[in-house]
Formats: C-alpha cells, structure tokens, sequence
C-alpha cells in the first residue's frame, strides 16, 4: 500500500493551494508563483509524438486565444525531456501548419505529475493521465478533470468551466447542469427558514424555495 | 536558459526585456506590459537577469546593472 501511494503521489483537491513547484519548460525555467494573479490551466499528456495528445496540442492551441481574453494561461506538461517537447511542437508545426504557444513542463523526475497526482499506475505506471487542473489568480485548486489515456479532451468543456468560475466568483452565483454564458444561473440557496421564505417572494424565476434560477 | 543563449547573449526575450528597464527601475507587470510579454515569462526571465548579474533586484522592481547595460549595448537595434 505505502509503495502504491509512493507511485501516486499526493492526490491534490477542489479548494486547497496548488502544490508550488519549479520546472524546466520549453519556455524556460518556471514557478507556479509565477502565474500567480492570472488563472492557470495545468494539463498533463502521456507523452510526446503520440496520436491523441497531439490531436489534443492542436486543440488546445486552438483555444488558446480565447482563453487569453479570459485571463487563463496554459500549461503542459509530460515525462518527456525538452529536447522532445521542442523536437514534437516543431514537428507539429511543420505538419499541421499549428504553431503550439504556451510553454510545456519537461517533468523527467516525475517531481509535478507526483505532487499533482498524475500519474495513475493502473493506466501506466511511467506517463501522466490526461489531467486537467484549473487555478485561480489566487493558485487555489478550482476543478480538476483526469481522462484516461485513451480519451481525448474535450475544449469546449474546459472553456465552459473556466466561464462558469469566472462567473460564480463574479456575481456569487452557481451554474446549473449544461449551462453555457447567457443562460440563467442558479441563486444559491437559502441557509435559514426566514431566508427560505423571503426567497420565493424575491422575483427569481423559482421551481421551489431551494432551486431558484435568475438572468445576469 | 529562455532570456540568455549559451553564448551569453540576450534572446530576443532577453532583449525585450533589458531594454524595457533601460528608462529605470520597473516592476515585473510593467515590463510586461512595455515589453509585450506574457507577465509569467517577465517573471522567469527577470529571476534568469538577475541571477546572470545583468539586472538588479531591488524591492518590487528591477533595474539593470551595468554589465546588463553593457550588453544592451552590444545588442544591434
């Protein structure tokens, strides 16, 4: 058991601080702390100059402007040397004519996949699963996705979330299943009797004094 | 090495970077904003300046050194 948790790693979660860490990426030697104030998304794929993590590279690039209007920077990641993230980003550029603009972590120690909780022995016990972790400007956990190996990931998805955070922390709102930016958002619900009865006069649109829904 | 080649010249980053603290001393943001860099780039780079002498950590800004202005100055335009 003590050897399986050595190979895991620490389980990071939804609300506490990102583990802090210092990498060689393709962008140069870089800190957590130095994205501290913008939102972070950290990912990891399973290696480099494979089929579904250079269809998800694309992707990503892809996004990546729409994700800069949105504050977020990207941040890849595999156990791969960054010789062969250079030589792979290269390549992909020349093929697919996709230039690939954030910087990936060349994580060969393994030092953030096992602070992230990367890697996940029973898919491979040598590359890092498709994570995602989105970081707040603060560099506090906010969602995590993990993926198999097999499973590309899906960018529409990781925009929709960053959209529904920036919005829960800009108007105290939740978001309900599926919600896509101009949708109602759900209010959130009352924490006493006296708040519960107040609720349904209030004017939200309200199924019960526990699911009310408004327009921003 | 993203801001200094193993030849001990600036990259284009690099460059970017010390010739944006040439008017004075300036916080990580500004450069950022002077240099057209991402703010997490200017971060790096300044710690990569200063630990190669060529800017100066003072507080929350950062100025070039002499050896970094002298390098500037090798730098054609």
């Amino acid at each position: 058991m003590e050897e399986l948790r050595e190979e895991v790693g620490h389980m990071p979660r939804i609300g506490e601080p990102a583990p802090a860490f210092e990498a060689v990426t393709t962008h140069g030697v870089l800190k957590l702390e130095d994205f501290k104030g913008s939102w972070l998304i950290l990912f990891s794929h399973p290696a480099d100059f494979t089929p579904v993590c250079t269809t998800e590279f694309m992707a990503f690039a892809e996004i990546f402007p729409e994700l800069q209007k949105r504050g977020v920077e990207l941040l890849g990641l595999s156990v791969d040397s960054v010789s062969s993230h250079i030589a792979w980003v290269r390549n992909v550029e020349e093929k697919t004519k996709v230039k690939i603009p954030f910087p990936i972590i060349a994580d060969l120690n393994k030092e953030v996949s096992l602070a992230y909780g990367m890697i996940h022995p029973g898919q491979s016990k040598t590359e890092t699963v498709r994570c995602v972790f989105v970081i707040d400007p603060n560099q506090i956990i906010r969602t995590i996705l993990y993926y198999p190996l097999t499973t590309g990931r899906n960018m529409d998805e990781i925009l929709r979330i960053v959209d529904a955070l920036q919005t829960t922390d800009k108007n105290a709102v939740a978001t309900p299943a599926n919600w896509r930016p101009g949708d109602m958002v759900v209010v959130p619900p009352p924490k006493t009797q006296e708040a519960a009865e107040e609720r349904v006069k209030q004017g939200y649109e309200c199924v019960d004094w526990y699911l009310c829904r408004k327009k921003l | 090495m993203a801001c200094i080649s193993p030849d001990g010249k600036p990259t284009e980053s690099g460059t970017k970077m010390l010739r944006a603290l040439k008017p004075g001393p300036s916080s990580a943001e500004e450069i950022a904003r002077n240099a057209g860099l991402p703010l997490f780039r200017v971060r790096s780079g300044l710690r990569e300046l200063a630990q190669a002498g060529l800017a100066i950590e003072k507080g929350e800004k950062y100025e070039l050194s002499s050896e970094g202005a002298e390098l500037l100055g090798t730098v054609s335009t």
